[in-house]
């Protein structure tokens, strides 16, 4: 069943571009996705992420639950609004999802999820739970929209002035409830901004607002590369249910401080951990003329690799990728990707392109 | 959608004219730029290199995928537009003003079997 958000029609009026991803009918761009991309980079641009789901937790075992469901640890949420990212992973320590999670209390928090993914997540879940006092609901009522860019904060308090007092003060990762919407200011862009979810009824008006207050319409198209220059995975790219966090560039999210908790995924990482040849997860930047793409091969004096993202960064004018690659290998060798019928030259550099309007590296 | 009526189509979204001078000029149509978006790299055949019709012969990427050409009928590359190769956003731009690469047909008479403009619309329409 194909699948529209609250904001379909807004952006077939708009000219979107329309393709189908995961199941839904979104925009993949407005006319230019390099425009769009330099949008959030310089100014201010936003996304319809409505396909993503938010599901609530409610119940006194919601924080237990939690700590047990997923990587990284709960426990260090104790803010009402802070967010932390996790993966969602199985026994055998492959990744089910990643995700945000919102702290309200011990006893309510928010979870928001990939679109594709969304289902079997609430299946999963569903089966953890049964072991908790822990009510899970899925939200499909609400319309996410984020809203990024060096200016993004401004503009949305130009266009809602009367949140710029619940919100001005936020830090990152941090969100705050308005008038039953949810302010956070998190995104998936590398740079500032908000992403807000609020009832499905008003998305179309708080979109009209973002933009007559100058925020660009931006399509899935510029979300990707976006994301990749600023080198956050895309679950079912980067990492998936054959992949584990820790040689997917995310050992950082894995918590195994508190030695008493015992998450899913946590005994086959302790094994994976003792491994001495633990793959490693690195950023490649095109030295020869072309564009990197997802699943070529990776020639290094260490062995082959893969690339998972590959594509074209507006902002370096030069094609990048993030690549799985034998351990060993480290920023500043030199490897080979093979495209097509050739082996071009490409350098291995940490998996930050641009963030924050520039190139980082 | 914009197909030129004197020029000839293929499926796969090829354009190719019949120079005064007898060669074949060879891009590919608005519709294509259009659904491939951004167009960032180029890869051109070599000059003197003997394309089969149908053949793969260059690769148009953008942000989104790379897309392979082929030869609309065969032929000899006898120029490439490098200009395009340094601007590839010239092909966004203008399809039919940024050609690729030029042919010296094995026999001109080839150029009947591709599609006639009505004909790519209704390809084009479908796709």
């Amino acid at each position: 069943m194909i699948q529209r958000t609250p904001l379909y029609d807004t952006h077939v009026a708009a000219g979107a571009k329309i393709v189908d991803f995961a199941g839904w009918q979104m925009p993949i761009n407005y006319g230019s996705q390099i425009e769009e991309h330099h949008a959030v980079r310089r100014d201010a641009g936003m996304f319809d992420v409505s396909h993503m789901l938010a599901i609530d937790l409610a119940g006194c075992e919601s924080k237990d639950f939690l700590r047990r469901l997923l990587a990284n640890d709960v426990a260090k949420l104790t803010t009402p609004g802070k967010a932390l990212y996790s993966c969602m992973l199985k026994d055998d320590g492959g990744v089910i999802d990643d995700l945000i999670v919102y702290y309200f209390s011990d006893a309510k928090y928010r979870i928001v999820v990939n679109a594709g993914t969304a289902e079997k997540d609430l299946a999963w879940m569903r089966l953890v739970a049964a072991n908790f006092a822990v009510s899970l609901t899925p939200r499909r009522d609400l319309a996410m929209i984020a809203i990024q860019g060096p200016n993004a904060r401004e503009r949305f308090w130009t266009a809602f002035p009367v949140a710029r007092a619940q919100t001005v003060l936020l830090g990152v990762f941090q969100a705050a409830e308005w008038d039953g919407w949810l302010i956070a200011r998190t995104g998936y862009t590398g740079e500032d901004g908000f992403e807000i979810a609020v009832p499905a009824a008003e998305a179309a008006t708080v979109w009209r607002k973002l933009v007559d207050a100058g925020v660009k319409p931006c399509g899935l198209g510029a979300r990707d590369t976006l994301r990749l220059e600023a080198g956050m995975n895309l679950y079912g790219q980067d990492m998936d249910e054959t992949q584990n966090p820790l040689e997917s560039g995310l050992a950082w999210t894995v918590d195994f401080k508190d030695a008493s908790r015992e998450f899913v995924g946590k005994k086959a990482l302790a094994e994976l951990r003792e491994r001495s040849a633990l793959r490693t997860f690195l950023g490649l930047l095109l030295l020869d003329k072309g564009v990197l793409r997802a699943h070529q091969k990776v020639v290094t004096a260490q062995g082959d690799g893969e690339t998972t993202s590959g594509s074209f960064s507006p902002t370096l004018n030069q094609s990048i990728a993030l690549a799985r690659l034998p351990a060993g290998v480290k920023p500043g060798d030199e490897v080979q990707v093979a495209i097509r019928d050739k082996l071009l030259k490409a350098k291995v550099v940490k998996p930050v392109f641009a963030r924050n309007g520039q190139s980082q590296l | 959608m914009n197909v030129p009526a004197e020029l000839k189509y293929t499926k796969s979204h090829e354009w190719a004219k019949l120079e005064a001078d007898g060669t074949v000029t060879v891009g590919i149509t608005d519709h294509a730029q259009e659904a491939l978006g951004d167009i960032v790299f180029l890869e051109l055949p070599e000059i003197g290199r003997q394309l089969n019709a149908g053949q793969e012969c260059a690769v148009v990427e953008s942000v989104k995928a790379a897309s392979d050409i082929y030869a609309p009928i065969a032929g000899e590359v006898v120029a490439r537009n490098d200009a395009a190769v340094d601007a590839p956003e010239s092909v966004n731009q203008d399809a039919y003003a940024a050609w690729l690469f030029k042919l010296k047909p094995a026999n001109a008479a080839d150029l009947g079997g591709l599609l006639d403009a009505a004909a790519y619309e209704k390809v084009a329409a479908e796709s």
